[in-house]
């Protein structure tokens, strides 16, 4: 007989990438599990930390370069102007579908219970100081702290 | 198919537990729904949350993101799961009398 799966309790969201396609995915995760009741927290690292930094979340960029699932041939993408004019696309269709912009999204994650949390050598590595980020994040933390706090949960890296 | 008996009728409910029947919904029912999701006593903010979502599903056939719940039904992000701990969107639906949720936000 086997035993019924144990439900998830607890989820630690990875993000390291900052283009826009990189970033929505584990946002969208992390509200979904408190959705759910689950917990959450999310650990931005490196080029991921855009998401957090007052100045540049909300004009996160997808990228239109490297990208095959684009369906365009790369030399297109390096056209001037044609990240910002994939990104506006997209975020048209993400409202529709009641996806907000990356700075409500993340007041809406943290509101939830959600915490947020920056990591400690790519804030050291790019000169970062507390003020340049938004009031949701929680903390600075290393990767040991990390893995202390995610202890007994599910860690997903995006 | 499972059923509940809820406020001395027994109700059909479908596969997420939630009432199969909507016009089968009263507010006695909700009460009883929401003592067995832990929440002894209906406020008037949860009214707000379950009253919102009827009147959205009514119109469009699925109940409301969180966003839109945030945005419009009055109660914020964080006393809504103050409201229905354990997943507002899920719970507030069920208590509602509707099914679960399509939508990911």
């Amino acid at each position: 007989m086997s035993t019924p799966a144990q439900p998830i309790e607890k989820v630690c969201i990875i993000i390291s990438k900052g283009s826009l396609e990189g970033v929505y995915p584990g946002l969208i995760m992390a509200n979904g599990a408190r959705m759910e009741g689950i917990e959450a927290s999310i650990f931005f690292t490196f080029f991921g930390l855009d998401a957090i930094i007052k100045k540049r979340m909300n004009n996160l960029k997808v990228a239109t370069v490297g990208n095959p699932a684009m369906h365009m041939p790369t030399v297109f993408g390096a056209i001037p102007g044609m990240s910002s004019f994939a990104t506006s696309m997209m975020k048209k269709e993400m409202e529709k579908i009641d996806i907000p912009p990356v700075g409500e999204f993340l007041t809406m994650i943290h509101d939830s219970g959600a915490e947020i949390y920056a990591c400690r050598a790519t804030v050291d590595m790019f000169h970062l100081k507390a003020e340049d980020f938004c009031p949701e994040m929680d903390g600075v933390i290393s990767v040991g702290q990390f893995y202390e706090k995610a202890a007994g949960g599910q860690i997903i890296f995006t | 198919m499972e059923t509940a008996i809820l406020a001395g009728k027994t109700l059909a409910l479908d596969a997420d537990g939630n009432l199969a029947n909507r016009n089968d919904w009263n507010e006695e029912i909700a009460k009883e729904i929401a003592a067995v999701e832990g929440i002894p006593e209906l406020t008037s903010q949860h009214w707000a949350v379950i009253n919102f979502m009827r009147a959205v599903f009514d119109k469009e056939g699925d109940s409301p993101s969180i966003r839109r719940l945030t945005k419009e039904s009055g109660v914020d992000t964080k006393t809504l799961y103050q409201l229905f701990p354990k997943g507002p969107a899920k719970r507030a639906a069920r208590i509602a009398g509707l099914p679960k949720p399509k939508g990911c936000i």
